[in-house]
């Protein structure tokens, strides 16, 4: 067909196109990962700094504040809440999603929400 | 003129009596053909939203074609003509909308390579990268499942095709719908229809072609191993990620700009914070539109007399190749990575390196969860799979710029 662009390759070039072209992208996305782990130490790095400067700056304000005049209640002295199966751990949850993820999975098990004990819910990213 | 002459002229002019005649037959093949898409696509929901509209396009630019030309929804007769290097009417876009059809003036979004790149802005407004961010060895998988483009590639020229036909053959094995038809456009546009074609049935497939492969080359307990959980990546570096992506790879490779650039537009479109309601767009309707006339009209390109040769078997075939060496090449990588790192790596997520995103990475945890319940590994294997549409644009971007 004459409108058709292209022209033959010989098998040694369309080998040597093939190895070199695979050797691109290897290569590339190579590069591409030295960069983003060089950002990635970077960002984490930055992100340890300003940790330990919010908990210096906790540390002092805790220093500063006068100590309660209540004496706090032992934990194991603590009573639990009416129905309650005890705490619960939250990573990167809200409070308010944790809430509706119990009474969720509540309703979906059929079970009231007092006979279930969650130990913690963490949110996957 | 008697009420038997206009019957008479009725009879002949119609679709039924143009069957018949000089390669009818063939257009009543790909009318058949459109109804098997049809089926595959509504009944066995095989990439159903470009499926259907695939099949449309081809039921309609066949049954209209035997109307006439002057009937017809899509010509390849115009196409042809534009195509023609020196013709009258080469890469003449007003000809073409002074005697197309509907689908003809839909199909110059995808000459014209709109579509695939406004695609690629609803993917980057979908992707999370977080997975890639948090594990950057991922990249490597991406780049390893480019193995079956360039094998393809190599199968394709010993086939007697020319290299322009040859790449777009080869860049099925990237498992990218809009990278396919971006390739094939500026390179083979004549061979758009079965590579567009091959390209969605083979993603659909992907469930049915990568486990049999994943299991006969791992050994069980590769297939056990579980993987660390990954880091949280901060919005900062979600955010800086597109821009840093863009800026790399297009400076390495300028022919990937229109697919690297789209979809890290959209990507920063999703990250910013700022831009919600261009991102709702991107991701929804500016998707759905796009899809929805690019289905139409690479269907179109499926008519009788252009799709009906050996070409087609042997591009279906080589493309049933380039899919199954890019998983073989992701799946050995992983299982090298498995080695260096003493274990912590399971070589499914290798797999996923094909970008048909989100599927080949949920084919990954499919497997890995097969052999042990509690192994979840779809956060690791959307790394390497989200790491592909990456590896397949820059493939695309260095054929284009030695083909192209």
């Amino acid at each position: 067909m004459e409108n058709i662009k292209g022209e033959m390759l010989p098998v040694g070039t369309a080998a040597l196109d093939s190895v070199l072209g695979y050797a691109v992208v290897f290569i590339g996305l190579a590069l591409l990962m030295l960069v983003i782990m060089l950002m990635g130490k970077i960002m984490v790095g930055n992100r340890k700094k300003s940790a330990e400067k919010t908990a210096a700056s906790l540390a002092d304000l805790a220093a500063s504040t006068p100590a309660p005049t209540e004496p706090a209640i032992p934990a194991a002295e603590r009573k639990l809440a009416p129905g309650s199966a005890g705490e619960i751990k939250l990573y990167d949850t809200d409070p308010r999603d944790a809430a509706m993820i119990m009474a969720i999975v509540a309703d979906k098990m059929k079970k009231p929400l007092n006979e279930l004990r969650f130990i913690s819910i963490k949110e996957v990213k | 003129m008697s009420i038997f002459d206009s019957l008479g002229k009725l009879v002949q002019e119609s679709g039924f009596a143009m069957m018949l005649q000089g390669d009818g037959w063939k257009n009543l093949i790909m009318i058949v053909i459109a109804c098997v898409l049809l089926y595959l696509g509504i009944k066995k929901q095989y990439e159903p939203l470009l499926m259907v509209g695939i099949a449309t396009g081809c039921l309609l630019a066949n049954v209209s074609a035997l109307g006439g030309f002057a009937n017809a929804l899509y010509h390849q007769e115009l196409w042809d003509a534009f195509l023609m290097e020196g013709g009258p009417h080469a890469h003449d876009y007003g000809y073409i909308m002074a005697n197309g059809g509907l689908i003809d003036i839909l199909y110059m979004g995808v000459k014209a390579g709109i579509y695939p790149c406004l695609i690629f802005i609803g993917i980057g407004a979908m992707t999370d990268f977080g997975p890639l961010i948090s594990n950057p060895k991922s990249l490597l998988l991406g780049a390893a499942a480019q193995f079956g483009v360039f094998f393809a590639f190599f199968g394709a020229t010993l086939l007697g095709f020319n290299g322009n036909e040859a790449a777009s053959i080869g860049i099925i094995g990237g498992a990218d719908g809009p990278t396919a038809i971006l390739t094939t456009t500026k390179l083979a546009p004549h061979l758009l229809g079965p590579i567009a074609v091959a390209a969605y049935s083979y993603m659909a497939l992907i469930p049915m072609i990568q486990p049999p492969l994943m299991k006969a080359l791992t050994t069980e307990k590769e297939r056990k191993v579980k993987m660390e959980q990954l880091r949280v990546v901060g919005k900062t570096e979600k955010i800086l990620f597109p821009i840093i992506v863009t800026i790399f790879v297009v400076l390495l490779l300028p022919s990937t700009a229109p697919l690297i650039g789209c979809l890290m537009f959209g990507n920063l479109l999703k990250e910013t914070g700022v831009t919600d309601r261009l991102s709702d767009v991107a991701q929804n309707a500016l998707m759905n539109i796009v899809t929805l006339f690019l289905g139409i009209s690479v269907g179109a390109t499926m008519v009788g007399s252009n799709f009906l040769n050996v070409q087609t078997i042997y591009i279906v075939v080589l493309g049933l190749i380039a899919f199954s060496f890019s998983t073989i090449g992701g799946l050995l990588v992983g299982k090298l990575m498995y080695r260096l790192s003493g274990g912590k790596i399971n070589p499914l997520i290798g797999s996923a390196g094909v970008s048909a995103v989100p599927m080949a990475a949920r084919v990954s945890q499919k497997v890995g969860q097969a052999e042990n319940p509690s192994n979840f590994l779809l956060m690791h294997a959307m790394g390497p799979n989200v790491a592909g549409v990456i590896g397949s644009a820059i493939a695309a971007g260095f054929l284009m710029s030695v083909f192209g």
